[in-house]
């Protein structure tokens, strides 16, 4: 169904004021988290740039953002801002389009996502201490949104966003399993499209920022939902569409770089379920005690479930069955299955953080940085977990909604035609082990 | 086999699974006392077992900072401050598994500092793994039975 029928809805997309009335929201809030972290209390769970980033943001991106609209905190996520505005020269659109800086592309060698993984992964080692310490959060929210300006400045386009952003990445990976899309309308449409403005840029607009040519999108994954493309398409070629859940992962990847994300994802929820709300405090000394012996054991530790584990075991259960073919296409294209049953993962693993910690947003509300305020009479808002008797039954649900899923999603990437049978197994076992953890 | 019938009985299967009765062996409630050493960021120990029925007495000591002890599902709580004890005392009439976590803000990992208590045998999980199987087993009959 296309959503971009609506003619307001439409409007809205292509007028640029209501997107950058929320960009500067977000972008205050953003600005805001960082101070706070830097120079607010030390107590996590007193600091607004914790409460408002790990525990209100994530719940929104986690619980309702990714699953529902995909890439749609992108549209409106603030990191970017800064830097796009100053390699534009605008805030708006200017009717000049020439290059303001140094405008390079990116090295062809860098064009994939292993930067972005290795990011990811470099966080979710410190996770431990990013997620309790405002300090530290407010100086990686900072380096994110400095990053992002130093790459506008050398390279074209968002290559912050594309190529190295943690969050994206996340996020890239599971709105394939989103019930929205943005696509173009008519192929032959394109086909005789002359400048193709919507890569191209053009009076009206910017090319894509996200290196992204709408006429040959597939998936979800690299688009940004910034609607530049809605702007400058001549034809009106572009459309917002609601579809079926998960519509993405019925086409296999052929990249290991996005098999490997699958495994991250997949994996990390797990290793967080265990060692964050398990009942091991060895576990949680030595995620948290970063350089020391006891974290080296559980960085390589981890490490090792990702990379060896995890897709070690997946490999060995798909050669059970015989294919003509290669193992390294079949690895790629059955990992597609783990998408959804992941994005489960970390929905209940964020359902249990989530619903125990909520009440400390009404505290942070009135006292963000744990000064002693009272701005809306919430400050000593006591700490109780929300909903306690619904979460194992919420967290059952999602992961066995996650299984059937991936058990679907298994038999539609099964290229080779051969059982899938092992991979239901693993994925079986994968969520079970996870039921364990969380139950 | 009709595509209604499956479904019924994976219905069925379902409410099973969900709710057929365990069998549980008749035990004699019993008083049992618990001393749980609370420090940044663990008790220790951190998962105990007992049975439904059994009066439960939680002798909390803090061994640096002021720590608390607040049981899910339960909802109860103790707070002992540093170097002190102190006792929580409940019957264990809800069976199944329930975590116990830090309730004063002790320091970074505060929100992470939980233990388990385990009230007969945690029935929920083996039920959820029951869902799981039968997640997988209805996908293979139904892409068939959808199809006839
Ligand atoms: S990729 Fe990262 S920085 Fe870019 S818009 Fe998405 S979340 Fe923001
Ligand atoms: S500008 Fe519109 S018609 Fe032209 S290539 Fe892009 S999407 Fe297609
Ligand atoms: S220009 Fe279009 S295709 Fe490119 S990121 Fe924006 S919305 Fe997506
Ligand atoms: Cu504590």
């Amino acid at each position: 169904m296309e959503l971009t029928r609506l003619p307001f809805l439409k409007s809205a997309l292509k007028n640029r004021y209501p997107q950058l009335a929320v960009f500067i929201v977000m972008l205050v809030g953003y600005i805001f988290a960082i101070l706070a972290g830097l120079i607010g209390t030390p107590v996590g769970s007193h600091n607004f740039s914790i409460v408002f980033v790990w525990i209100a943001w994530w719940a929104i991106l986690i619980l309702v953002a990714v699953p529902f609209f995909g890439r749609g905190w992108c549209a409106v996520c603030p990191i970017p801002l800064p830097g796009e505005w100053l390699q534009r020269g605008a805030v708006l659109s200017p009717p000049d389009k020439r290059p303001k800086w140094l405008n390079l592309r990116v090295p062809k060698m860098f064009r994939n996502i292993w930067l972005q993984n290795i990011f990811f992964l470099m966080l979710a080692l410190f996770s431990s201490v990013l997620l309790t310490t405002p300090n530290v959060t407010g100086i990686v929210l900072a380096a994110m949104l400095f990053a992002a300006i130093g790459l506008s400045i050398i390279f074209e386009r968002r290559a912050f966003c594309r190529y190295l952003c943690p969050v994206g990445g996340f996020i890239g990976l599971y709105s394939q399993t989103a019930p929205i899309e943005l696509r173009i309308k008519d192929k032959q449409v394109c086909v005789t499209c002359e400048g193709k403005p919507c890569y191209n840029g053009s009076q009206v607009g910017y090319g894509c920022s996200w290196d992204v040519f709408p006429g040959g999108m597939t998936k979800n994954t690299y688009c940004g939902l910034c609607m530049e493309c809605i702007r400058t398409c001549p034809h009106d070629n572009i459309a917002v569409n609601l579809r079926p859940f998960s519509a993405d992962v019925a086409k296999p990847t052929a990249r290991l770089d996005e098999a490997f994300k699958a495994f991250i994802m997949f994996g990390a929820a797990m290793i967080y379920a265990g060692v964050l709300l398990g009942p091991w405090g060895t576990l949680k000394d030595a995620a948290y005690n970063v350089g020391t012996g006891a974290w080296f054991i559980y960085a390589a530790v981890f490490l090792a479930i990702i990379f060896i584990v995890l897709p070690g075991l997946f490999t060995l259960a798909i050669m059970t069955t015989k294919s003509k073919q290669a193992l390294k296409q079949r690895f790629m294209s059955l990992s597609t299955a783990l998408i959804p049953l992941g994005l489960m993962f970390w929905v209940a693993f964020s359902l249990s953080f989530v619903l125990t910690n909520a009440s400390y947003i009404l505290a942070a509300l009135s006292d963000p940085l744990g000064l002693g305020w009272n701005l809306f009479g919430t400050a000593n808002a006591a700490w109780r977990p929300m909903l306690t008797t619904i979460l194992a039954p919420a967290q059952t649900l999602a992961l066995v909604v996650g299984l059937f899923w991936s058990a679907r999603t298994a038999q539609k990437v099964n290229e080779a035609g051969t059982s899938t049978i092992p991979v239901f197994v693993y994925c079986f076992v994968a969520t079970s082990i996870m039921l364990w953890l969380l139950l | 086999m009709s595509y209604r019938f499956a479904l019924l009985l994976l219905v069925m299967a379902g409410l099973v699974v969900a709710f057929a009765p365990l069998p549980v062996q008749p035990i004699t409630p019993q008083e049992r006392t618990f001393e749980i050493d609370a420090h940044q960021f663990a008790y220790s120990p951190s998962e105990l077992h007992v049975n439904p029925g059994d009066t439960v007495t939680i002798q909390l000591v803090s061994t640096d900072v002021v720590h608390g002890l607040y049981v899910d599902g339960y909802d109860i709580s103790v707070e002992a401050d540093p170097g002190q004890s102190a006792t929580l005392t409940f019957v264990a009439d809800k069976p199944g598994s329930f975590r116990f976590r830090c309730k004063v803000t002790c320091g970074a990992m505060h929100p992470f500092m939980i233990g388990k208590l385990t009230v007969g045998t945690n029935d929920w999980l083996y039920r959820s793994i029951g869902f799981s199987l039968l997640a997988i087993f209805a996908f293979f009959r139904f892409p068939r039975v959808a199809k006839d």
